[in-house]
């Protein structure tokens, strides 16, 4: 592999490893405090398999960059800045039916994402596809079905999504954004083609959402940033609490 | 996929060292649910021999997020030194374990503790719902989902309108 397509792999694969470590956290959050404990215990469930695909991505991100960086080092020693992920995941659990909305626009995106990965010319992504995708296809079943309960629900579980949709949609943009060294990689084979990527994902939100009597927002102005380090000020508490403890007590070891 | 038998092990002509180690891996318990053994589970992927006789065990995680991962690891580890074996063992993730590897014997075993086993993933993909289970205390089939996350990452929890029992369900995967 050259080393244009190394370092554009390494920005990708950073990239998707932040969104799958910085989701994973925010649905921790939820541990002891989920309206019913099966769903306490669902929202832990998913928070572990994408913590999981974190953990196998930023280590392969380390490999490539070759810097010597290990997962832990990159998750836990980098500031706000030098953090990759989708503005959207980042945004604040608020109230459930605002978490399951987050939750569900990522979903749609991560196993279309992840099935087509599977056929990348990258081996080691492509192995690493094949084990998410098993995974996330579960958790956008989960997710899907409760956006459709909430939203075919009472007035209030409908209000509540129909406002979540709207706030997050503008969010939703940076997930089909690509870069120039990205296109090469599109060119090279590693990565899907984005605009394919984003009608499948289109089709399978516009399907829920229909089935949960929900609107389609209109696509306006969509946020951007967190892919280059531009974030929102949610972000820092978020890495705050979760770097505490290495960044107190650095090395430390179990 | 097993052999006939439904069992892991070595090769026919497998040389002592790969045969004791595992041996020595069967003896092995999944942490959370410890009557299934590592081999009956379908997460040792090989055992083999260098030239030196030393040997390197593959395990493949269930779940990405499975938090036990980490003290199999360490279980085999320690099992491999107590049986005086030279080995190394590493965690591989491709091709992605699934359900189906886990063995005949693994499966009573799990029915044997009130666990219903996975189907095999031919007979009922993941996504399909979730029909037509038998209760494992009385048998009814009239049974419901509770929870499609359970006790465990690999679990679902669902519940017997016969009996009213709820009972473990492990996920096709």
């Amino acid at each position: 592999m050259s080393t244009d397509l190394k370092e554009a792999l390494f920005a990708f694969t950073l990239r998707l490893g932040d969104t799958s470590l910085v989701l994973g956290h925010r649905l921790s959050e939820w541990c002891g405090h989920a309206p019913e404990l099966e769903e306490d215990i669902a929202l832990t469930n998913v928070a572990l398999d994408l913590v999981g695909h974190a953990r196998m991505l930023l280590t392969y991100a380390g490999e490539l960059e070759g810097k010597g960086r290990d997962e832990d080092r990159l998750a836990y020693r980098r500031d706000v800045f030098d953090y990759r992920n989708h503005l959207l995941v980042e945004q604040p659990n608020r109230d459930f039916g605002h978490t399951i909305v987050r939750q569900f626009l990522h979903d749609a995106w991560a196993v279309e994402l992840y099935g087509r990965l599977c056929a990348s010319t990258d081996e080691t992504l492509a192995g690493i596809a094949a084990k998410a995708v098993k995974e996330v296809r579960y958790h956008v079943r989960h997710s899907g079905d409760w956006l459709v309960r909430l939203g075919d629900g009472t007035e209030i579980s409908h209000a509540k999504v129909a406002d979540a949709l709207g706030r997050l949609w503008p969010y939703t943009g940076e997930m089909f954004e690509r870069d120039e060294a990205e296109q090469a990689l599109v060119a090279a084979g590693i990565l899907p083609d984005p605009a394919e990527l984003k009608a499948a994902w289109t089709a399978r939100v516009e399907a829920v959402l229909g089935e949960a009597t929900l609107d389609r927002p209109a696509d306006g102005w969509m946020q951007k940033g967190g892919r280059r380090g531009e974030h929102s000020e949610h972000l820092g508490y978020l890495l705050a609490e979760m770097q505490f403890l290495p960044r107190a007590y650095p090395d430390a070891n179990w | 996929m097993p052999d006939a038998a439904g069992c892991w092990g070595p090769e026919p002509g497998a040389d002592a060292g790969v045969k004791a180690a595992w041996d020595a891996l069967a003896g092995v318990m999944d942490p959370e649910i410890p009557v299934l053994s590592i081999v009956d589970l379908g997460i040792v992927r090989a055992v083999s021999a260098d030239a030196e006789g030393r040997l390197s065990v593959a395990l493949t995680p269930t779940y990405s997020g499975c938090p036990a991962t980490g003290v199999i690891v360490l279980e085999a580890e320690t099992a491999l030194a107590r049986a005086r074996l030279d080995a190394r063992v590493s965690v591989v993730i491709a091709p992605p374990w699934t359900t189906d590897w886990i063995s005949d014997t693994g499966r009573e075993k799990l029915a044997e503790v009130g666990i219903v086993p996975p189907p095999h993933s031919g007979k009922r993909a993941l996504t399909a719902p979730d029909e037509g289970i038998a209760c494992p205390r009385c048998g009814s089939e009239d049974t419901r989902q509770i929870s499609r996350f359970g006790s465990t990452a690999c679990k679902a929890l669902h519940a017997c309108n016969a009996c009213l029992e709820p009972f473990d369900v492990f996920k096709c995967h």
